[in-house]
């Protein structure tokens, strides 16, 4: 179920997330010292161009990088396929992303 | 029972599947073990000896053609190489050998399963050779040393015996993929410099049921009797044609032109 | 558990169903992550609330797991990437086994800095 175009946004979209998700997991680990509160968390984060540019591009990647997984599994474990798969992962794909810039958002804005 | 056997002897309890289409039971028989047995032997003597009507295929029966593909305690081999002791070795004392029809192919009667759509992925990954010379034309040389050569040799020995295709868990829940040994086949075209058909090939292995469905879970590769790697094919063939597909996307956006729908 | 049939106990399989399950739970993850931050706007005392929940060593113990299947499916995409675009490797198993290790040691830093080192 995955053709040619869909694979390559997958990859790329894994290889721009690569240092993504070390920098995620390196801010959590930061961030995890002596418990957590939205103080903190936002006081670091907002008004920041860099965490908006840096979690925007990662809301945007995993949403489509998502829904491309999702997809496979979704046809291979469920049995869909055509247009009823194809819809259902636009919508993921435009849900996460919308969900995760609204995240994104709230926390830099 | 054949006079040559012995007065005592260990029986082995063997389970197999007997029916056609979807419809089917195990059936389980005893068979006398001797020295240096193969699973092909147990169901020959099955066949012989105790049931004729037991449905099964072979023809070389020294592990050359690949026709005795059957799942054994669901694993997919060439029975007349796979050793009866290898296999009961690993298994608990008590359990029976299974023998079942390859995966992924419908049953035409017990162990029997029709190829067809096997051989018909074959043909749709375009991995039949296209020619490019006629017998008039001189022989066109081939360079044993190039990367690309001992790319297409290295996946060049494939009989089709479809024990890649029975291992594999994309083939048993994607209808439309075409299997490992189609696109391993489609790639040692793709490496072979006698072959005209590299676009129709790269093409042929881009759509839904092409070489980017496979997430590398390499059973093609561990049971492949002939030590092939389709796996590592795959991966050829995903890089040539992603390759191929940014190119066709760069060249439509530089020339400004609409393509064609995909 | 179910019997898993004789073709799947090979590691690189195991690989591949662990790569799959931790993109799964990860998805699935994704849209709560989302929406308990976007309280940060909307609702600041509710994910204060929410946040104070993480002191409990259970809910530290699943973030844990969470940030392990991060882990293992980053280090399992970066073999997969390797494997198709590197020239073939015979050490895949080694790979294999390396990807998972080195998510074990990420989300055990983790939860060291979470519970005592933190």
């Amino acid at each position: 179920m995955i053709s040619a175009r869909l694979y390559i946004l997958q990859r790329a979209t894994a290889l721009i997330m690569a240092p993504l998700v070390i920098g995620h997991i390196a801010v959590m680990i930061y961030a995890v010292q002596n418990g957590l509160s939205a103080a903190e968390i936002l006081g670091r984060t907002q008004g920041s161009f860099f965490w908006l540019a840096f979690y925007g591009l990662f809301a945007v990647s995993v949403a489509i990088h998502a829904a491309i997984g999702l997809r496979a599994i979704l046809h291979e474990w469920a049995g869909l396929k055509g247009a009823v798969l194809t819809a259902i992962c636009w919508a993921i794909a435009v849900g996460l992303g919308g969900l995760g810039l609204q995240a994104v958002y709230s926390v830099t804005g | 029972m054949p006079d040559s056997l012995p007065a005592k002897e260990q029986l082995l309890d063997v389970h197999i599947w007997r029916g056609s289409g979807e419809k089917g039971h195990y059936q389980t028989f005893q068979v006398p073990m001797q020295e240096s047995q193969t699973i092909l032997d147990v169901v020959s003597y099955i066949q012989q000896y105790i049931d004729p009507g037991l449905t099964y295929r072979f023809a070389c029966r020294v592990g050359m053609c690949g026709s005795c593909a059957m799942m054994v305690n669901g694993v997919p081999r060439w029975t007349c190489r796979t050793h009866v002791k290898k296999i009961t070795d690993r298994m608990n004392p008590g359990d029976g050998l299974t023998i079942s029809p390859l995966r992924n192919l419908p049953v035409i009667k017990d162990l029997v399963v029709d190829m067809d759509l096997f051989f018909d992925k074959w043909v749709r990954a375009e991995a039949a050779h296209h020619p490019t010379r006629t017998a008039a034309d001189a022989i066109q040389p081939v360079d044993e040393q190039t990367a690309e050569r001992q790319a297409a040799n290295a996946a060049i020995e494939c009989i089709n015996c479809a024990v890649c295709y029975a291992a594999c868990d994309v083939v048993a829940s994607n209808p439309d993929y075409l299997g490992p040994a189609a696109l391993n086949r489609a790639w040692s075209l793709v490496n072979d410099v006698r072959d005209g058909g590299r676009e129709a090939i790269l093409e042929a292995v881009s759509g839904t049921g092409g070489c980017h469905n496979c997430h590398s879970q390499q059973s093609c590769q561990k049971y492949c009797p002939n030590e092939l790697n389709p796996t590592a094919s795959i991966a050829g063939l995903k890089r040539e044609s992603a390759k191929y597909a940014m190119r066709s996307l760069l060249s439509l956006a530089g020339s400004g032109k609409k393509g064609e729908k995909a | 558990m179910m019997k898993l049939s004789g073709h799947r106990k090979q590691s690189l399989w195991f690989a591949f169903i662990l790569h799959r399950i931790s993109g799964l739970v990860l998805a699935l993850f994704l849209p709560l992550h989302f929406w308990v931050l976007s309280l940060a706007l909307r609702d600041p005392a509710a994910l204060d609330g929410f946040l104070s929940w993480t002191d409990f060593w259970y809910v530290k113990l699943a973030e844990y797991g969470l940030v392990f299947l991060l882990s293992v499916h980053f280090f399992g995409g970066l073999r997969l990437l390797a494997l198709e675009w590197l020239p073939w490797s015979a050490r895949q198993k080694t790979y294999a086994a390396t990807a998972l290790a080195a998510g074990f040691a990420l989300a055990t830093s983790f939860f060291l800095t979470a519970t005592i080192y933190g």
